[in-house]
């Protein structure tokens, strides 16, 4: 007895052990391993470990045509489908400088916005989810499913849709669509308030949030981060207003800022997003022009020679296309900078020196897409 | 600074530079040795301020292996794309930027990944999508792999 009162009393805090979080794990929404050093409940360090799903999107993109390539796309962050598709019609459109039917313009600045909301939505539920809210689960999946049943009737899919083709879209939109995007602006403007209700003010949820994982704008600008994670930290980042495109430049709306840089602006930017979300599709769902919904183009698109850039701001931040073309019917390299694989970045920076806890909360905030990282 | 302004200045910080036609960006060819010196200025200086790393490429020309960096200037507001070239597939190597801006890290852990291209000074230089074993570079034109790659 005597014994084991002698000996040195050794605080388990003193030691650093690694935990393995993921790749099966419910808070990295898919197959992401998080390697973390672990001093008590302390992060010291984290690595990622990325590549579960790597499929090679970009050494396919090199035997692909430019139209097939719209449809790797969808899978790279299938939250915002056709916001990547967008970035690939852009990319061509302006390569071969034609000019689209302001029709095509319309729609495809509205749904890109439902797609946004869509996306902002389920990340709602699942941060609610993450942090012990499993009501916003179903709250948030439930007001999602009327944009999905909105795609569903004009293309035909809900999650991967493919829809914009080169030079338009695939087909015209259904004639309910109009109809079914104010009903839904109307139904969505009441439900928001309740996250707000729900979320947004709980004292569990601010304690949990306000000030935990704190990304000053330096660093955003340094690491890279866009999106609603860097205008969380009061960078003003947004492509929609840096290099307008689409309608973007003839509505108005907010880019909407916070200086705080903690897990709790980059949530309250997300949501304030959504209602700028919804005041662009307003401004434009009653004057979508009559016409074509496609220009004219050719059946195989052959790029001159050159290199283009084109960014579109999508539902997690920068999306990038570098596209370096010899003439032919399929691109010598095609580059997608992609937002999550840029924005994870600074997970291991942001998250040192707190809980474990907090990790699943910072995590959640950045909202991380896998596909998006593996390509 | 518009691009005439910035031109006369990067060609004094390195003169060997040469300018390549793009519609779209300010494009230098830099030699490999002077990307130090040239980044570490584009970031450093005032007037410059290129302090955002929007891409960076690794790239298959066939014969030359190289990376392409896009840079801007958040407060500015100017961007220049910069591109190195190699000869050498064996052992290419660039000096890594990751000390000026932190998005290289994962962007230059990718080249390295695919295209094998090394980065002298990055302090963690593995691969990162593909699995540690992997052997070769998939994303090189010269790349053959007959189990995981179907020829259609």
């Amino acid at each position: 007895m005597k014994e084991i009162i002698n000996l040195p009393v050794q605080s388990i805090e003193e030691e650093e052990y690694h935990i393995n979080m993921g790749p099966q794990h419910p808070s990295t929404h898919g197959v992401l391993r998080l390697v973390v050093t672990l001093q008590g409940e302390i992060v010291k360090k984290l690595q990622p470990h990325c590549g579960y799903i790597h499929r090679g999107i970009e050494k396919m993109c090199e035997k692909d045509t430019y139209q097939q390539i719209i449809h790797l796309t969808d899978r790279m962050d299938y939250l915002s489908a056709h916001i990547n598709n967008h970035a690939v019609c852009l990319l061509v459109e302006g390569a071969l400088e034609v000019e689209v039917p302001e029709r095509v313009k319309y729609i495809r600045t509205i749904l890109d916005e439902l797609n946004r909301i869509a996306s902002h939505q389920l990340w709602w539920s699942s941060f609610g989810m993450d942090l012990g809210g499993l009501t916003c689960f179903f709250y948030g999946l439930r007001d999602r499913e009327h944009i999905l049943d909105i795609f569903e009737e004009s293309f035909g899919s809900r999650l991967l849709h493919s829809y914009y083709t080169p030079g338009g879209l695939m087909r015209d939109v259904h004639p309910n669509f109009q109809k079914r995007v104010k009903d839904f602006l109307k139904y969505n403007r009441k439900k928001i308030k309740d996250y707000d209700r729900i979320l947004s003010g709980n004292v569990i949820f601010l304690e949990r949030s306000k000030g935990v994982g704190v990304l000053s704008k330096e660093l955003a600008i340094n690491y890279g981060v866009t999106g609603p994670s860097g205008r969380g930290s009061g960078w003003a980042c947004d492509i929609r207003k840096k290099h307008p495109y689409a309608m973007y430049d003839k509505v108005e709306f907010r880019e909407v800022l916070r200086h705080e840089g903690d897990t709790y602006s980059r949530y309250m930017v997300r949501i304030d997003e959504m209602r700028e979300s919804m005041n662009i599709i307003e401004q434009l769902i009653d004057n979508i022009p009559e016409g074509d919904f496609s220009a004219k183009m050719k059946p195989i698109i052959r790029l001159p020679e050159g290199e283009y850039y084109q960014c579109v701001e999508s539902a997690r931040g920068e999306l990038g296309i570098y596209c370096i073309s010899d003439g032919n019917k399929n691109p010598v390299r095609m580059k997608f900078r992609t937002p999550s694989f840029v924005n994870l970045g600074v997970l291991d920076k942001i998250s040192r020196e707190m809980k474990i806890a907090d990790l699943v909360a910072i995590g959640a905030s950045l909202d991380l897409v896998i596909p998006d990282i593996d390509r | 600074m518009d691009s005439e302004k910035l031109t006369d200045k990067i060609l004094e910080i390195v003169p060997e530079a040469q300018q390549e036609e793009n519609k779209q960006f300010l494009t230098f060819l830099i030699p490999p040795d002077k990307l130090k010196t040239l980044t570490t200025h584009l970031k450093e200086e005032k007037e410059l301020d290129f302090d955002y790393l929007f891409c960076l490429t690794g790239v298959d020309w066939g014969t030359e292996l190289g990376v392409v960096y896009h840079l801007t200037s958040t407060s500015l507001n100017h961007s220049v794309e910069l591109k190195v070239k190699t000869d050498n597939r064996e052992t290419p190597e660039f000096d890594t930027v990751t000390d000026l801006w932190m998005t290289a890290d994962f962007f230059e852990r990718e080249v390295w990944d695919l295209f094998g291209i090394r980065f002298t000074g990055h302090p963690d230089l593995r691969r990162i999508l593909l699995e540690e074993d992997w052997v070769g570079y998939p994303m090189r034109k010269d790349y053959t792999d007959e189990v995981n790659i179907v020829e259609l």
